[in-house]
C-alpha cells in the first residue's frame, strides 16, 4: 500500500507542477495581495510593521483558497475519482495523499513566500522567521479544512465559488491561534508556546479527522 | 470463483433505475448487460464496481481473495477515461497500474497490446478519442483483476481495435476471467445475454 500512496503522491506532484497545474498561481495571488497593502493603507512604516505579520497571516489564508476547487473536481470529472475509490488504499488515505501533496506544492510555497513579502510590509527580522513557523505550522489546517470543502463541492458546476463559503469560517480558529502564536512571540505578554501548542493540535487534529469527512462527502458526490 | 447476484435494486436521484435484477458468472464467462438506453446497464454496472449503492439485493464475489471487497478485485471502464491530459500516455497507464495493485503485464507491453506503444512518451492530451479509450482498456492488463466491468467499451474504436478488444476479453476468459459488458453492438463473444426491462 506504501507503493501505492508514493505513487498517487508523485502523480500529483507532476499534475501540479506542469503547465497548467496551477501550483505558482497562489504564490502569484499572495504576492498581489501583499503588494496593495502598503497602496491601501499609506506608507506608514510603523503601521506596516505592527500589523504586518497579521496581514501575512490573512493573505496566506486567502491564497490557500485558490487552487481548492481543483483539489478533487479534476478527479471527479475525468472519473479518476471512480477509479481511486476501487484502489485497496482506502478513500481517507487517498485524500489524505492528496491534501499533503496539495500542501507541498501550493502551501509550502506560501509559507516560503511570507517572509520574502513581508520585507515588504516592514516586518522586522524576527517577525519574518516568526510568521514563517506558525505558518509552516498552521498551512497543514488551512489544507486539509479546504479539502473537505473541495470535496464538498465536488459535484457542484459553480462549487468554486462556495468553497470559500464554507472554508472560511471553519479556519477562524487556525487564523486566530497563528497570528497569537505570531504576536506573542513578537509581543508578549503570554509565552508563544501556549497559542502555538493549540495551533499544532489544530493542523495534527484536521490532518487525522479532516480526510474522513472529505471522503463521506465524495462518496456522496460519486453516487 | 462466481459472482452471484440477488434481486438487486437501484435508485438513482429518486428514480427507481432497475429492481430485482439478478445473475451469475462464473470463471471464464462473460454477460453481456442488453436493453434500451436508460435502462440500468450503466448503473448496474456502477453498483457492482461499488460506486453506486444498491437498495435492495445482494451481490457478491465467491472464490475470489477473502481479504479484499469485490471493487477492489474489479476493473471498471466506463465513459469517463480517467486520463490526466498533461501526463505521458506511459505515465498515465504505469500509474493506474500501480495504483490499482500488482502489473501482470509491464505498462510498455500493455501499450503494444492495444497498439500505442508509439505514443508512449507523448502527452495524453495529443491522443484521439479511439486512443484514449485504448489506453482505458490498457489498464485492464496492467493490473490483474478478475472481474472486468465493461460500458460500451466499443465506443469510438475502429475495426482493428475492436478485434484488439474481442481479443483481450477471450484471453481474459480463457484465463478465468469474468466479463461484465453492457453494449448495444453484436459482439462476436460466447457471451450469455442479460436483457434488462424498464422498473414498472
Amino acid at each position: 500500500m506504501t507503493g501505492q500512496i508514493i505513487s498517487l503522491f508523485r502523480r500529483e506532484v507532476a499534475l501540479a507542477t506542469r503547465a497548467g497545474g496551477g501550483a505558482t498561481m497562489g504564490v502569484v495571488f499572495f504576492l498581489i495581495l501583499v503588494a496593495l497593502m502598503p497602496l491601501s493603507l499609506g506608507p506608514d512604516l510603523a503601521l506596516l510593521s505592527r500589523i504586518g505579520p497579521a496581514l501575512l497571516w490573512l493573505g496566506v489564508l486567502l491564497a490557500t483558497l485558490l487552487g481548492l476547487d481543483r483539489l478533487f473536481k479534476a478527479d471527479w470529472e475525468d472519473g479518476s475519482l471512480d477509479l481511486l475509490t476501487m484502489s485497496e488504499v482506502p478513500l481517507a488515505l487517498t485524500v489524505l495523499t492528496k491534501t499533503l501533496a496539495h500542501w507541498v506544492t501550493t502551501g509550502l510555497p506560501l509559507v516560503l513566500a511570507a517572509p520574502l513579502l513581508g520585507i515588504m510590509l516592514n516586518v522586522e527580522p524576527k517577525g519574518l522567521a516568526v510568521v514563517a513557523f506558525t505558518l509552516l505550522v498552521g498551512t497543514p489546517a488551512l489544507a486539509s479544512i479546504g479539502a473537505i470543502g473541495a470535496a464538498l463541492t465536488v459535484a457542484l458546476r459553480r462549487g468554486g465559488l462556495l468553497v470559500p463559503v464554507l472554508v472560511l469560517p471553519l479556519s477562524v480558529p487556525v487564523l486566530i491561534f497563528g497570528i497569537s502564536a505570531t504576536q506573542s512571540a513578537l509581543i508578549g505578554p503570554v509565552p508563544m508556546t501556549t497559542p502555538l501548542a493549540v495551533l499544532a493540535a489544530l493542523s495534527l487534529a484536521s490532518l487525522v479527522l479532516a480526510p474522513w469527512a472529505s471522503a463521506a462527502a465524495l462518496r456522496l458526490a460519486l453516487e | 470463483m462466481r459472482l452471484v447476484a440477488q434481486g438487486l435494486a437501484c435508485r438513482r436521484g429518486g428514480r427507481d433505475v432497475f429492481a430485482g435484477v439478478g445473475f451469475e458468472v462464473r470463471s471464464g464467462e462473460i454477460l453481456e448487460l442488453r436493453g434500451p438506453n436508460g435502462v440500468g446497464k450503466s448503473s448496474l454496472l456502477r453498483l457492482v464496481a461499488g460506486l453506486v449503492d444498491r437498495t435492495a439485493g445482494d451481490i457478491a464475489l465467491q472464490g475470489g481473495d477473502e481479504e479484499l471487497t469485490l471493487p477492489e478485485q474489479a476493473h471498471y471502464v466506463g465513459h469517463l477515461d480517467a486520463i490526466k491530459p498533461p501526463l505521458t500516455v506511459l505515465e498515465n497507464l504505469r500509474f493506474w497500474g500501480e495504483m490499482l495493485g500488482e502489473g501482470s503485464v509491464e505498462p510498455r507491453a500493455a501499450l503494444e497490446a492495444v497498439g500505442l506503444s508509439a505514443l508512449a512518451q507523448f502527452p495524453a492530451y495529443t491522443l484521439s478519442a479511439g486512443q484514449r479509450r485504448r489506453l482505458s482498456l490498457a489498464r485492464l492488463l496492467c493490473a490483474k483483476r478478475p472481474v472486468w466491468l465493461l460500458d460500451e467499451p466499443t465506443t469510438a474504436l475502429d475495426r482493428a481495435s475492436r478485434e484488439t478488444l474481442y481479443g483481450l476479453v477471450r484471453a481474459h476468459a480463457a484465463d478465468g476471467g469474468l466479463t461484465l459488458v453492457a453494449t448495444h453492438d453484436d459482439l462476436p463473444l460466447q457471451a450469455r445475454r442479460l436483457e434488462m426491462r424498464r422498473a414498472a
